[in-house]
């Protein structure tokens, strides 16, 4: 049995260094091509006429005088009169042109009239005592009520209560209690009355996770301290800087017999290479084997780049009319703003306690937020503390807005701002150090304990937080007062599933093929390194084919999945190519397959280094022909499992404010942060420090501001919607977990858990708009 | 639909005669050279472009390239669309982020808000004009040395900035490149880096 198993540190030259990421060259001389940039000869510009209402119908459409435009190739038509549009900036028709001041000529011409409805666009706190539901269970209401966890008891009582408006036949049924739905559950959806939804607009608060655990009432009387506040984090959007969008040609025109397989070529941005294709073909009604999918570089993602989305349809659709020439359409900055995504707000009333010890023993809260049509996420409270006594409620807002997201770390930032601003209130109410309390309460901290207990002490010394430290009310002269505060987080990130096929040719070159991306988290960068460890060659031997789904199928790059996934079947796959090389060599090397190593680009025997073969003469041996073998991820006949799930991290920040203009500086921050064994340390510092920034970015400038008139966002560009710069940062400093207890855990994705926690930090600007945005400091 | 991709070239005027009005007020048109029409305005001869498409010359990394561009056209949308010069990126499309930032005679400016037509007679330095061939300048190679970029979109438009600030500041103090690059924006975070690059 090969072993497989990451090697140990004496006996592995590049993984765990710092590397430089291998597409640096390209990226910082500009010569990277992103989709944003494909630019073929023929090119049409697309172009898409947007809803300008928050919630309307669409009577009429009149592409007339568009379609009679010189320069104008094809118009599509999206949605159709009569349809009802939930959302400013969504799409309606699309065209295609020579150029794009003729695509914008024609999007003028096009007329277009709506009747327009009520819209709803506020996340504010939802009145008290409301309904449960206001009409007949959906089958989407269903869904999310078991989603969240809704207790059996109250699902049953709510179908029985309000009927349901969905016909659930007995293959559902049986899916149901297949998939985890209480029998019970399913007994009630069996016999259940149905009632026709309600025409009249339904209530957009909608209650999605109500539980209680233990006994909070008792255990709050019974309590030492309690403290009481009101927490949250507003809408932000993604605001990727290459926008999303899509360019989609048919190389032969509209003959798929001529174009050697390919009948549509789509050049996309997006974190999801290999699933792009399967989401083209169902609307296209083609194969979506003759679809193929490119992207060398992206522009960002952070969630919001897993579909070809509606204008990605628009471009292949507007191709197919256009006999097959390329069509690209590439959003502008104020529809990205809009409508491509934003991560839900969150907010919460919390009431929460402590024993005389100061132990954790109650927690209570009322939360709510919303994440456009869809209600918005159920933040996972409270964050890393399992405390005894529970008692809490959700409800998700639906507002007339471009739908969430999933954005890095989904519902954790959110959880993180909330929990951990409760636990400050209460540790300052204690007259104890918000350290020494997290650290008394790290038992209810879960599987994860053991970590924070090895990183809170170095990011306590890393910020000098002993010193530093001080009870809330800096008693220093002048208006601009300083503060520390300090937040734990977690997140999964064990590895997608991954394939790669690693060729070994017999001049010694290698090449790995697998249909992943590298969203700038050094992707490229690991998989090199892993394969180049493996096969004891430099790193410029190996040459990595991404960002074409003809090759080997990869997962999408989210949930920091991508790291453990592609790392792990490279480093099958390297080991299984290496060991045939053995088999080939050890005649010549008069040795046996298993005595060989493969070190500094040599092939040899590990008890007599002097019986060796250049790596290139080695691969001679393989004859005429390369070899290829495929790696894949998870591969239960290849054990061990090379990747994990389960990070823990601890931040700490440094912040004055000005109490007098409510102007916050970030004066340092700290990170320590575990992924299990990392891989390029340069790249991992890298990650760790981009999310140090988009977090200083998230909690002080960022939110996506609603106008309650037109239900409109107010500032759909990047000077109101305003991303931290160079000036706004700090001194930043980053640990990294690595060695003992670390390395043996495999490799785990890093891209969501450090951006977990800065929001917590700052505290809530919008409670304390011109006072204080950091409690410590008052 | 009607098929016509000929270039709607301007080749004399453009303009009605409402407005030319407009523009030169009493003055009157004086056509000194083929190609756009002049105007007086303001005291000033005023060639004046348009609404169709112009031919327009433009100097970028030392060459001389051409097009027939309408006036509404943008140096960026040129660059990136007419002259396949990809590496200034469109971000923001409004002069905030510095992502399509070029040298213009030398200076940093935001390509999404100078008009190509503007750019004529003026010296044009893109990302692509900075380093010889496949070669990377010191400041590029720093760029890679400090891990000054993730996803790479703003990066080309730092480079550029970073390469006139520091022939601007060749010692600069953190104040100095606190303000100094303060005109670019990244969103994943990599500013550390990028000061490491200045300092």
């Amino acid at each position: 049995m090969s072993d497989y198993k990451w090697p140990d540190p004496a006996t592995r030259p590049l993984l765990g260094k710092k590397i430089s990421r291998v597409d640096g060259p390209i990226k910082s001389s500009g010569r990277a091509k992103y989709t944003y940039d494909y630019n073929p000869a023929g090119l049409l510009a697309g172009k898409i006429l947007r809803c300008p209402y928050s919630h309307a119908r669409i009577t009429s459409i009149d592409t007339s005088a568009a379609e009679k435009m010189a320069g104008v190739k094809a118009v599509q038509i999206i949605q159709k009169p009569g349809t009802e549009i939930f959302w400013a900036g969504d799409e309606v028709v699309a065209v295609a042109a020579v150029d794009e001041p003729t695509a914008e000529d024609a999007i003028c011409a096009i007329k277009v009239q709506y009747e327009v409805l009520p819209h709803f666009v506020s996340d504010a706190e939802p009145p008290k005592n409301i309904a449960a539901t206001s009409g007949p269970i959906s089958r989407d209401d269903f869904e999310d009520m078991e989603d969240n966890q809704v207790p059996d008891e109250q699902v049953i009582a709510a179908i029985k209560q309000n009927g349901i408006s969905f016909h659930p036949d007995e293959k559902y049924l049986k899916d149901a209690q297949e998939s985890g739905v209480d029998p019970k559950v399913v007994e009630a959806l069996r016999t259940a009355k149905y009632a026709e939804a309600a025409a009249t607009s339904r209530s957009p608060y909608k209650k999605t996770a109500a539980q209680t655990q233990g006994e909070p009432d008792k255990a709050f009387t019974a309590a030492a301290t309690v403290s009481e506040g009101l927490y949250g984090a507003s809408c932000i959007t993604h605001c990727c800087l290459e926008t999303h969008g899509m360019a989609s040609e048919w190389p032969s025109g509209n003959d798929p017999a001529a174009s050697h397989g390919t009948s549509l070529l789509v050049h996309c941005s997006t974190q999801n290479l290999s699933g792009i294709a399967p989401q083209v073909a169902e609307p296209m009604g083609i194969p979506a084997g003759s679809i193929r999918v490119m992207q060398q570089y992206v522009g960002g993602g952070f969630g919001s780049k897993f579909s070809p989305d509606r204008w990605g349809i628009a471009t292949a659709q507007l191709s197919k009319s256009a006999g097959g020439k390329p069509v690209k359409i590439m959003l502008e900055r104020d529809a990205e703003q809009e409508v491509a995504g934003m991560r839900p707000s969150a907010f919460a009333r919390v009431k929460i306690a402590a024993d005389k010890s100061g132990k954790l023993v109650a927690w209570e809260s009322r939360s709510w937020g919303t994440g456009g049509m869809g209600g918005g996420g159920t933040p996972p409270l409270p964050y890393i503390f399992e405390i005894p006594n529970q008692r809490k409620q959700n409800i998700a807002i639906s507002t007339n807005q471009g739908s969430a997201r999933a954005w890095r770390a989904p519902n954790h930032p959110q959880a993180a701002v909330i929990t951990m601003g409760a636990i400050e209130d209460l540790a300052a109410k204690m007259n104890i150090d918000p350290l020494d309390f997290i650290t008394r309460n790290l038992e209810l901290a879960g599987p994860r304990a053991p970590i924070y207990r090895d990183e809170l002490p170095i990011a306590a010394e890393l910020m000098q937080w002993k010193q530093n430290w001080h009870p809330r009310g800096d008693k220093s002269a002048g208006p601009v007062k300083r503060g520390l505060g300090l937040s734990i987080h977690t997140w999964g990130g064990r590895g997608h599933n991954s394939d790669c096929d690693l060729t070994i040719h017999p001049d010694g070159s290698v090449e790995i093929k697998m249909a992943t991306q590298d969203l700038g988290t050094g992707a490229r960068t690991i998989i090199i390194i892993v394969a180049a460890d493996a096969l004891g060659i430099p790193m410029e031997n190996v040459k990595l084919l991404i960002g074409d789904s003809r090759y080997p199928v990869s997962g999408g790059s989210g949930g920091s999945t991508t790291s453990g996934g592609v790392t792990s079947s490279t480093r099958r796959a390297a080991v299984d190519a290496r060991n045939q090389l053995f088999a080939k060599v050890a005649p010549a090397l008069k040795a046996q397959p298993e005595e060989l190593e493969a070190v500094n680009a040599t092939v040899r025997v590990k008890s007599d280094p002097s019986r060796s073969l250049s790596w290139k003469d080695a691969c001679a041996k393989l004859g005429a022909m390369p070899m290829t073998v495929r790696g894949k991820n998870p591969d239960k006949s290849k054990p061990p499992d090379l990747t994990n799930s389960g990070v823990g991290g601890v931040q700490t920040a440094d912040v004055s404010v000005d109490t007098e203009t409510g102007i916050v500086r970030v004066n340092k921050m700290v990170a320590v942060q575990d992924c299990g064994l990392v891989v390029d340390v340069k790249t991992a510092e890298s990650q760790v420090i981009g999310a140090l920034i988009m977090g200083i970015s998230y909690a002080l400038y960022e939110e996506k501001i609603l106008d309650p008139v037109t239900g409109r966002m107010l500032n759909p560009n990047m000077e109101f919607y305003r991303l931290a710069g160079i000036a706004d940062i700090g001194e930043l400093k980053v640990h990294m977990m690595t060695g003992k207890g670390y390395d043996e855990r495999y490799v785990i994705g890093l891209a969501e858990p450090p951006v977990v926690s800065p929001g917590r930090r700052f505290r809530m600007r919008w409670l304390m708009p011109s006072a204080s945005a950091c409690r410590s400091c008052r | 639909m009607k098929d016509d991709d000929a270039p709607k070239t301007d080749q004399h005027s453009g303009l009605t005669r409402r407005d030319f009005m407009k523009i030169s007020g009493v003055g009157v048109a004086v056509p000194l050279v083929l190609g756009p029409t002049v105007v007086h305005a303001a005291g000033e001869e005023v060639a004046v472009f348009g609404p169709g498409k112009a031919p327009i010359a433009l100097m970028v990394n030392g060459k001389k390239l051409y097009a027939e561009l309408e006036p509404r056209v943008t140096l960026l949308d040129a660059l990136r669309d007419n002259f396949n010069l990809t590496g200034a990126k469109r971000v923001c499309d409004r002069g905030v982020c510095g992502a399509c930032t070029v040298l213009l005679d030398g200076k940093p400016v935001y390509a999404c808000s100078v008009l190509a037509i503007d750019a004529q007679g003026k010296s044009i330095t893109t990302i692509e004009g900075l380093a010889d061939g496949d070669s990377l300048t010191p400041v590029m190679q720093a760029f890679v040395d400090h891990d000054a970029q993730q996803c790479g979109f703003c990066t080309p438009g730092f480079v550029v900035a970073t390469t006139h600030f520091l022939q601007q500041h060749p010692n600069p103090t953190a104040e100095d490149i606190r303000r100094g690059l303060s005109g670019n924006f990244c969103r994943c975070g990599t500013y550390d880096g990028i000061r490491a690059v200045a300092l």
